[in-house]
């Protein structure tokens, strides 16, 4: 019994982990080419969600829903890259904080005006009902399983797309050393604009994938996007596999951390007191291995930028 | 025989399998000004950081003043009494010429850990950096601040700054970088003028200027030592003259 | 200082305000969490603009003190004597352990780190189950002094709140002025230059950093005080953003810029939500212009007037 819960929850754990990479991947990309702070990138993670709800709604088919959700979000990336970060690149990182979280309050009120305050259902989609034998006598879910999968797919893509193209090939340099790109003779801004465009999309699609899952409301990109900063972070500001790894380490301590530590804590503690407690210090565990791994290695687990 | 006021023993560094310094013994004697030449890419960068603890070598040791000084960081080995510049100028470019000086000073003069008095009212703190920007002919731009200043004047600034930590070694990292022919020929009569007061190790890519003003000069080739002596012994020595001298003086 | 006269002119106003018809309940209210929040906004102030340390965690400190409060309240320790000190010295000791990490990292890492040890404040407030958890804690009455309920006294409490704004800022201002703010404001510009005079800046950054914390403290005793009320959405990371807000709309380089910067934001977030339910939709793309255009901030503009 204790094994396949483990076994689930780690499951879940990778799967929290698949999707974090998905908003860390655009994130860290961002941030080591341009060396741009954008707090609003968990904002995209959200819209993603909201226009796959909508459009589910609208077409009664999720796999419509999905198609026309990845181009609005890219679109809505766009939109905001024009109008708001374009202009921040040049400015230190406290004005882009600020101004990023200016873009937070108004997208998370803009969410509540348009589809209210009240979270919205999206359901799996009826390919992908049910669920498929892991175990003998242990049943996960199909659409679970399908979001790995489609996951670890789209990371291996990326992997393929940085390392292996003329393209990730200048985004690599131009996270190593923006400057020389430039000298290069390539139009950094529009390489940027093409990642950043790029990377709102890879969000947008983790918050499709994540509608059936979790609930969709106003300022889930918030936490989701705390911890992939916490991702960014720990692997490495610009790092693609720096990401990938700290995205799935962070998926398993949250989601292990949260089934086990309300255990644990009852071992000190009363019951309700230890589940409180537990939840508390389970969410507290990421932080903590943060300012670890920091503490030992400043720069991240797969540090980019020399100098 | 003298005591060497700085001494490098056997200093190594490897980066993979690029031995960046390789067995670099160097004596620096009290009142002297010693230089380091080499080409470009010849270790002189690493060297420095090393001297200043910037990069830790491999192996060997850095003696100020008898004392191991191989594991020190950059503050104390200033606090001991070795004060550098910067081959890239570094200046605080919002303070004023004055308040850089003043900086200095002050990490001479007591504890910095001081919370109450205004520091700009400290008159001897003042008084010092006055009398180190005057050392350095920079007295009438005192209230300017460091940003606004020529390259020159900042680099004469840097002196002023590294003069008010009263150095027992001046480490001057290509002091004539990046300046102009006028600029040039002003700082090396300022540093003709210091050279008669402070020790000086110079690490410099302009030969004219090192020819000028050192007593020894040491070839730097490859991270190795390949001579050391004085400026004629240096000009005449074949070795260098093949390794090094060859290229632009020819 | 020339242009110090609207500082002091508010703060003046601030002092007559109660006389002159603005002392009823909701007035003082009012101005009681503008100045609290000044104070929480100067010591931050001396962090960014001081030091250069820009902490997306402030508001933890602010909270630590605020549970010093709560939860001295909870065990029946009600005195000002006892009380004030453990808020104050709570909170300085989280900066120093927190600090004593997060210093050893810079820029970007600095702002993510002091933004993850914040989380972790958070999330350790909400497993605090014997104080209200997540739901917060009422306290049963305000703090004493000497044994008086001094400050269950309206007037008492705003000029309380006047006086150590006033403080504040006059020993922020010191500091800065100070041997010691000489070097944090070296360390700031250029840190290569302060260790090449023989100055370390780590224990002058952590120091710093250790008093703003202790500021941020006193600022959380008497916000428990003012709405006799602590959750856990005091530490949360929206309201370090805010707490930056009021620093960046003041303008980053005068320590007094904060006390306009908050009483600004006060009286707009309070103004703009008595207008419309979705304020935020507007606060948020003023936020935005306010960074994109008000560079210096509000100082700055009146710097240029008098300059």
């Amino acid at each position: 019994m204790t094994t396949q819960l483990l076994l689930v929850q780690a499951l879940n754990g990778l799967q929290l982990g698949i999707l974090l990479f998905l908003v860390a991947a655009g994130l860290t990309l961002v941030f080591g080419v341009m060396d741009f702070i954008n707090l609003a990138h968990g904002v995209q993670y959200m819209l993603g969600a909201y226009l796959g709800a909508a459009f589910a709604a609208a077409t009664g088919s999720f796999w419509w829903a999905l198609l026309l959700a990845l181009p609005a979000a890219l679109a809505a990336g766009l939109l905001l890259e024009v109008l708001v970060f374009r202009h921040l690149y040049a400015r230190d990182h406290l004005s882009q904080v600020l101004a990023t979280f200016g873009v937070i309050l108004f997208v998370n009120e803009g969410v509540k005006v348009v589809w209210g305050a009240a979270p919205l259902q999206v359901p799996v989609p009826a390919l992908l009902e049910g669920g498929i034998e892991i175990m003998p006598g242990l049943q996960y879910p199909l659409y679970r399983v399908a979001v790995l999968a489609a996951g670890i797919a789209t990371a291996l893509g990326l992997w393929w797309l940085v390392e292996r193209t003329r393209a990730g090939m200048l985004v690599r340099a131009g996270a190593t050393n923006a400057p020389m790109v430039s000298a290069l003779g390539v139009d950094i801004g529009r390489l940027f604009t093409l990642v950043f465009a790029f990377g709102a999309m890879l969000a947008g699609f983790a918050g499709v994938l994540a509608g059936p899952i979790f609930s969709v409301e106003p300022g889930m990109g918030d936490n989701v996007l705390i911890l992939a900063f916490v991702v960014i972070v720990i692997g490495g500001i610009g790092s693609i596999r720096g990401a990938f790894v700290a995205a799935l380490l962070v998926g398993l301590v949250d989601t292990l951390g949260k089934s086990l530590m309300p255990d644990l804590m009852r071992l000190f503690l009363d019951p309700s007191a230890a589940r409180q407690a537990g939840a508390a210090l389970a969410s507290m565990l990421v932080y903590v291995a943060m300012a670890a791994i920091l503490a030992f290695r400043p720069a991240g687990l797969f540090p980019v930028r020399t100098g | 025989m003298v005591e060497p006021l700085l001494r490098l023993d056997a200093l190594r560094k490897h980066y993979g399998g690029l031995a960046v310094t390789d067995g670099v013994s160097l004596d620096v004697l009290p009142g002297e000004i010693h230089a380091v030449i080499g080409p470009n890419g010849a270790g002189k960068t690493t060297l420095i950081h090393e001297i200043t603890g910037l990069v830790a070598p491999d192996s060997g040791r850095v003696l100020f003043a008898g004392q191991d000084i191989t594991r020190l960081s950059l503050p104390r080995r200033v606090r001991a009494g070795l004060a550098r510049t910067f081959q890239i100028t570094s200046v605080v470019p919002g303070f004023s010429a004055l308040e850089n000086v003043a900086l200095a000073a002050q990490a001479r003069a007591g504890s910095s850990f001081r919370f109450l008095r205004p520091a700009a009212a400290e008159a001897a703190l003042n008084e010092a950096a006055m009398a180190a920007l005057a050392e350095v002919g920079l007295a009438d731009r005192a209230a300017v601040p460091a940003g606004a200043l020529s390259h020159g004047e900042k680099r004469a600034l840097e002196l002023a700054i590294a003069l008010a930590t009263r150095p027992r070694l001046l480490l001057l990292d290509e002091p004539l970088a990046g300046a102009g022919p006028e600029e040039t020929e002003r700082l090396i009569a300022l540093l003709t003028r210091l050279k008669s007061a402070y020790t000086i190790l110079l690490v410099e890519h302009d030969m004219q200027a090192v020819f000028a003003l050192a007593d020894r000069v040491s070839v730097l080739v490859y991270g190795r030592l390949i001579a050391t002596g004085t400026v004629e012994e240096i000009r005449g020595n074949p070795e260098v003259r093949a390794a090094y001298l060859g290229e632009d003086e020819a | 200082m020339r242009e110090a006269w609207l500082p002091l002119a508010v703060l003046l106003a601030l002092g007559l305000a109660p006389l002159a018809g603005f002392g009823g309940s909701y007035e003082t209210t009012l101005m009681a969490r503008a100045m609290i929040l000044a104070i929480a906004a100067v010591s931050l102030a001396f962090l960014v603009g001081g030091a250069g340390l820009v902490s997306l965690g402030h508001a933890a400190t602010v909270g630590v003190g605020a549970y010093a409060v709560a939860i001295l309240d909870a065990h029946g320790v009600t005195e000002a004597a006892r009380v004030l000190p453990v808020a104050i010295g709570a909170a300085a000791l989280f900066s120093l352990a927190t600090g004593a990490i997060a210093i050893r990292t810079s820029g970007v890492h600095f702002i993510m780190i002091t933004l993850a040890f914040g989380q972790m404040a958070f999330f350790t407030a909400s497993s605090l189950a014997a104080y209200g958890g997540d739901d917060g804690y009422t306290l049963y009455s305000r703090t004493e002094v000497l044994g008086t309920r001094l400050l269950e006294d309206r007037l008492a409490f705003h000029y309380l709140c006047l006086g150590l704004l006033a403080l504040t800022w006059a020993a922020s201002a010191m500091l800065l002025a100070s041997r010691f703010g000489r070097v944090l404001r070296a360390a700031r510009e250029n840190a290569q230059r302060v260790e090449a005079v023989g100055l370390a800046p780590y224990p002058f950054r952590l120091t710093g950093y250790v008093i703003a914390g202790a500021i941020g403290g006193l600022a959380g005793f008497l916000l428990a005080n003012a709405t006799e009320f602590v959750s856990p959405a005091t530490l949360s990371w929206q309201r370090s953003g805010e707490l930056l807000f009021m620093v960046i709309l003041g303008g980053v380089g005068r320590l007094w810029g904060a006390i306009l910067g908050a009483l600004v934001f006060v009286v707009l977030e309070t103004w703009l939500a008595q207008q419309m339910q979705h304020w935020k939709l507007v606060f948020g793309p003023m936020l935005i212009l306010a960074v994109l255009f008000l560079r210096g901030g509000l100082a700055g503009v009146v710097a240029r007037r008098h300059g």
